[in-house]
């Protein structure tokens, strides 16, 4: 086979694990749209702050040290000691419970009733509350972070595929990243535990009928607000798996919060409704930007990948509006 | 007590129809714009005119493009910012291209080519909806920042990257280039901003502004009686986008000078501009004002409390000055999600009654 013919499928292949990476961001928004219809645009925010957490505790940093430092003349950084990053995940977590808690109270609860599109803007407004909250508190410089994940090439797989370019060609096999096979790991395990929890357990039913329909949930006696405090909790929980995927990769640091961004046209291509979906067209994007880079970026002056997703989604909702897997839009006057 | 419609006798339609029917209103507003005309320019100064009337001004006209689309035609759209980079690159290659064009026809000229990329950009919104339409319109801003970034006829081949305006006169004065004076510049933004918001209110209210308001409200419903979608809403991204176009353009020759594509007219400003539409209220002319005024002020008072007042950090400012931009956001989207323009019309209820309870 020619090098150029196995340089493509490499990308192919780097594609397919990014486009996970966006999966795990994409889940999270879906995972709110349906439970109660709020498009939640401070998901990538929420990667971010869960991320900045994770590595705040781990290095046993202070929070809001600069502030304390700005206000009271202190020289006050850190505590001194590290927590093992299992503990500091689940501590993490909590404070991610702990945030759902208060976003239910505090914006959810009185914004009931109101138009979908006010509830964009108010999480809107939480991202831009949290991307400061989030910096004052741990500061906005960008921290490396190891949660012991394995990192660099597999020299594996490098070695075993490198008889496929045969004799003469400059192939050396190809070069695919630990993490990004760990996070198609992590990221497959979440679906299928995701799916059981939906699927046979008590909330997990309460869960799918208030996506179905507020009232009729709320008539059998399920707790809209209960409900609503479980999944921005469930939400959470992935944003900081998103967070520290994307935080082990290129270090945490604000730019996370765009990832949010990248999430967007997967949720078109796959619906706003659909987890299949998140998945399928996480990985649809992720090959086709990376194969459009790899193709036609060099002839057109390259960094197609901020634009091309976008485009590649809004030519395929004219054809299909609601997405591919997306509940159908029926319309009555 | 003086806010009153009795006594005001109307004796012909044209006086029943007229932009405020209310004399107070009236008198108030020419007593305003006799203001910002004739006595603002003569006390205006650099740090005036650069941090808070002309970015006003000129996002205010941003601001009423978007609500034209968003507010009253229901569309709501992400790429304002793309649309205003039309806008500043369609002057930058007119300005060079032909150096003897008018100022005024070339910023008019911009807001023509805007209005056909904001077209073109607009016919997906035929078949697709609400948030996914919000998502496309994403399309545009990053392709339009990434073209005018990579193709190096958009920025006459410099060498940075970046555009800046050439010095333009009229009547012998410099309205464009670093030599124009903080006064012109206003007057400038005033007077187009004077004339777009009267297009604007005109227009909202007439047959073409219904049309957009019952595709807003139900587009299905205004279809089977009888308002072409197709026209409707192609025609409001065709005047939003001029607004905006008109905005950028500004944007760039009076109040940047020199853009690079990225910085200036990257997602944030979208939002930005989003957010004066949804603070001021959505489907109001004063709205747009009111949310253009109250968002440009804010971050200037903010900084001017927080670092020279308590003398703290500015990076730590900063970090508080988006945890209260979000926190005031959600706290007016709480309070009145109908935003500013709600709340002066509740005043104004209450003012006709005052001083008595009902």
């Amino acid at each position: 086979m020619s090098a150029d013919f196995l340089y493509a499928i490499e990308v192919l292949l780097n594609g397919l694990m990014a486009g996970v990476m966006y999966s795990l961001v994409a889940l999270g928004f879906v995972l709110i749209f349906k439970a109660s219809g709020v498009f939640n645009y401070a998901q990538g925010v929420m990667a971010l702050f869960a991320a900045l957490t994770l590595v705040g505790i781990m290095n046993g940093e202070v929070p809001f040290s600069h502030l304390i430092n700005a206000m009271f003349g202190t020289q006050v950084h850190d505590f001194g000691w590290h927590v093992p990053a299992l503990a500091a995940i689940g501590l993490t977590a909590v404070v991610m419970v702990f945030f759902a808690i208060l976003v239910e109270k505090l914006i959810l609860k009185h914004l009931i009733g109101q138009e979908p599109i006010i509830l964009f803007m108010a999480t809107i407004g939480l991202a831009y509350f949290m991307e400061g909250f989030g910096d004052m508190m741990w500061g906005a410089d960008i921290k490396p972070l190891d949660v012991g994940l394995p990192k660099g090439g597999s020299i594996w797989i490098e070695e075993n595929t490198a008889w496929l370019g045969g004799e003469g060609q400059r192939f050396f096999g190809f070069f695919i990243d630990k993490l990004d096979m760990s996070a198609t790991l992590v990221a497959a395990i979440l679906v299928i535990a995701l799916t059981l929890f939906s699927q046979y357990t008590a909330t997990g039913r309460a869960l799918r009928a208030v996506a179905d329909d507020h009232q009729a949930a709320l008539s059998v006696g399920i707790s809209l607000r209960a409900i609503w405090v479980i999944t921005w909790s469930i939400a959470g929980f992935v944003a900081l798996v998103a967070g520290i995927m994307w935080g082990s990769k290129s270090g945490v640091q604000f730019s996370l919060a765009f990832i949010a961004l990248k999430a967007l046209p997967v949720l078109m291509l796959g619906g706003f409704t659909s987890i299949p979906g998140a998945i399928v067209g996480g990985l649809i994007i992720g090959m086709g930007e990376k194969l459009f880079e790899f193709l036609a970026g060099p002839l057109i002056g390259g960094a197609t990948e901020n634009w091309f997703a976008y485009v590649l989604a809004l030519i395929f909702l004219v054809f299909r509006p609601q997405g591919l897997f997306g509940e159908r839009i029926i319309e009555r006057v | 007590m003086y806010y009153r419609e009795a006594g005001d006798f109307k004796t012909s339609y044209r006086k029943d129809q007229q932009n405020f029917p209310i004399r107070f209103d009236r008198v108030h507003f020419w007593t305003m714009m006799v203001l910002a005309f004739a006595v603002i320019p003569f006390f205006i100064n650099d740090y005036w005119a650069n941090a808070v009337f002309v970015p006003f001004l000129i996002y205010a006209i941003a601001t009423l493009g978007l609500n034209i689309l968003t507010g009253y035609c229901g569309q709501v759209s992400l790429g304002s910012a793309g649309f205003m980079a039309v806008g500043a690159y369609a002057s930058y290659k007119l300005m060079t291209s032909f150096p003897d064009l008018n100022f005024f026809v070339i910023v008019v000229l911009s807001g023509a080519i805007t209005a056909l990329v904001g077209t073109a950009f607009g016919l997906p919104s035929l078949r697709i909806k609400g948030f996914y339409l919000a998502v496309a319109t994403l399309a545009a801003q990053f392709f339009l920042v990434w073209l005018f970034n990579k193709v190096p006829w958009f920025y006459n081949n410099s060498a940075s990257g970046q555009i800046s305006v050439p010095r333009r006169d009229m009547f012998g004065i410099a309205i464009t280039g670093p030599e124009a004076s903080a006064a012109t510049k206003y007057l400038v933004c005033l007077a187009i901003v004077f004339v777009l918001g009267f297009i604007a209110r005109n227009l909202t209210r007439g047959r073409i502004g219904r049309s957009w308001m019952a595709i807003r409200d139900m587009d299905f419903a205004a279809e089977i009686i009888g308002v072409d979608p197709l026209r409707a809403k192609l025609s409001a991204f065709a005047i939003s986008s001029f607004f905006i176009g008109i905005a950028g353009s500004l944007f760039f020759t009076i109040y940047l000078g020199a853009v690079e594509v990225g910085e200036a007219f990257g997602i944030e400003r979208s939002f930005l501009i989003l957010f004066m539409v949804i603070i001021g209220g959505l489907g109001s002319i004063y709205g747009s004002f009111a949310g253009a005024a109250f968002l440009v002020l804010m971050p200037v008072l903010l900084k001017n409390a927080l670092v020279g007042g308590l003398g703290w950090p500015s990076d730590v400012a900063a970090h508080l000055e988006f945890m209260i931009m979000g926190a005031l956001i959600i706290f007016f989207l709480i309070v009145e999600p109908h935003g500013l323009a709600r709340l002066w019309a509740v005043t104004k209820q209450k003012l006709r009654l005052w001083p008595f309870p009902y």
